[in-house]
């Protein structure tokens, strides 16, 4: 679980998180949606400690990540996946190469070990083993997203945070990289953190959806109840989709 | 004040940079990759730009020596001095900043505009020792192998272009080069390519550390870096002439 408490923060005098308390639940996909510049990449990055918060606090389960130092939050970053909206994957070694550096840098595994691992990782994301000697550069989008989850997940992480997973991709490459979140948090039991504001995932995988709004929290709730709320700005933004508008007007259900 | 703002930024950076390693192994596979990469790809460069700098400045000594007073030696020992003392130390330097320090700048910097940085810091990685140490070591000890080819080559273009243009003979350049030889000067020259080696690589890393926006944002500090990377060989060649040989 990770809880954030009353965060604040701004840039030169503008607040870009104001107040906000939020409770992810572990084994859970929690989304965060909002329009662009909402505030919702900035408060992943605090709550990752990329960005030092003005005020509050961020608690990850029983430690808090605000009030310790460089080295304990190294220990906690240790439990961390993180899965970057461009992948962020290093661009001088090969895809396995990817997997692998997490083991390299943090285990005593054996070679042998480590290999299994990243097998086992890549074939969870569903990367065909000839993909593996490629550098980032030569594989596609979709694939540059799985075989981040894949280097996300090669520690076991406690918490798993991804930005805009489904940014630039496919309809259909999206759903498979939904699906993919939705069932690791499950078989790994993570607290799975998701930045988005791709509708299809918000009902696909929405367990808990977190509405932020010029960088305050206005809505809270699931998949099931999005698409009914009295929030204006929630439904602005959610039915700003012609497709949704439309099953709206006519009554049709997802 | 914005000076002081980048000598702090740079000064708590190399605090970073010198933390210890997570995993020395790893650091050590970098830095046999960084020697390869910054320093035995410089090597070429390094050969071709001295042989001709030693063969130009042999004709040129030639010309500026044709006084029948001064002997003709004089040509290869005013070769010899100026590559130990300042060519192939520092201008060999400003251009090794032009060719190592654009390539540290615009690596570091686009793997902060992508997200790697952040990516590394995120698994608990310390980034800045990761990435820039292993740069910073290999380039200082680089530095002194490239003198000494530079001093080489420059030695031999000399050599080659002297007698072959008809300004001196062969046997009055190996007299000339022979003649009057301080090795401290190749000392001195070394200590000066063990300081600028850390300039090089270091300064080049500071930029591109902490370069924010895109790509036209690595441009501008890949071009910010070998100018003011340029700058500091410059006063600190300064410093270090009045402090070591005069």
């Amino acid at each position: 679980m990770i809880e954030i408490k009353n965060v604040c923060k701004s840039f030169d005098g503008n607040e870009v998180l104001k107040n906000v308390s939020i409770v992810f639940e572990k084994g859970k996909t929690n989304l965060i949606i909002g329009r662009s510049g909402s505030g919702k990449t900035v408060m992943l990055k605090c709550i990752l400690g990329l960005f030092d918060i003005d005020s509050g606090e961020i608690w990850y389960d029983d430690r808090n990540f605000t009030a310790i130092g460089r080295k304990e939050r190294k220990k906690i970053r240790q439990e961390i996946g993180m899965v970057f909206q461009g992948g962020a994957l290093f661009d001088s070694i090969s895809v396995e190469g990817n997997v692998r550096f997490p083991l390299d840098m943090f285990t005593r595994m054996s070679l042998k070990e480590k290999q299994q691992r990243v097998e086992f990782c890549l074939s969870h994301v569903n990367i065909d083993k000839k993909a593996y000697k490629l550098s980032p550069s030569e594989i596609s989008g979709g694939m540059k997203k799985r075989v981040a989850i894949a280097r996300a997940i090669a520690l076991n992480p406690r918490y798993l945070f991804c930005d805009e997973p489904n940014s630039g991709l496919d309809p259909e490459t999206s759903t498979v990289i939904d699906q993919l979140l939705i069932d690791l948090t499950k078989e790994f039991e993570m607290t799975t953190i998701i930045n988005t504001h791709d509708m299809n995932s918000v009902i696909e995988i929405g367990e808990t959806i977190f509405f932020l709004n010029k960088g305050e929290k206005e809505w809270v709730g699931t998949n099931k109840e999005v698409l009914n709320s009295n929030n204006p700005h929630l439904n602005d933004f959610i039915f700003a989709n012609k497709l949704y508008a439309l099953m709206r007007r006519d009554n049709k259900s997802i | 004040m914005k000076f002081f703002f980048h000598v702090g930024r740079y000064f708590s950076m190399l605090k970073l940079v010198m933390a210890k390693p997570e995993k020395h192994r790893m650091y050590l596979k970098q830095l046999i990759y960084e020697i390869e990469n910054l320093g035995v790809n410089s090597v070429g460069i390094v050969v071709i730009i001295s042989i001709f700098i030693g063969g130009i400045m042999t004709i040129q000594f030639s010309y500026a020596l044709m006084n029948p007073l001064y002997p003709s030696y004089l040509i290869g020992l005013a070769t010899r001095d100026t590559l130990l003392l300042e060519f192939s130390s520092t201008m060999l330097a400003l251009i090794m900043a032009g060719k190592i320090g654009s390539n540290i700048t615009s690596e570091i910097g686009s793997m902060r505009v992508t997200e790697q940085i952040d990516s590394l810091e995120i698994m608990g990685v310390n980034a800045a020792s990761y990435l820039i140490l292993p740069k910073i070591i290999a380039v200082v000890f680089i530095f002194p192998f490239l003198y000494i080819i530079s001093v080489f080559f420059g030695i031999l273009g000399g050599l080659v272009t002297g007698p072959l243009t008809g300004t001196i003979t062969l046997p009055e350049y190996v007299d000339g080069i022979k003649t009057l030889f301080v090795p401290y000067y190749a000392t001195f020259s070394i200590i000066k390519s063990l300081v600028f080696g850390f300039l090089v690589a270091s300064v080049p890393a500071y930029f591109g550390y902490y370069v924010q926006g895109g790509a036209l944002d690595v441009g501008k500090a890949s071009t910010q870096a070998v100018v003011n990377t340029n700058i500091l060989i410059l006063f600190f060649d300064l410093i270090l002439t009045r402090l070591l040989l005069t």
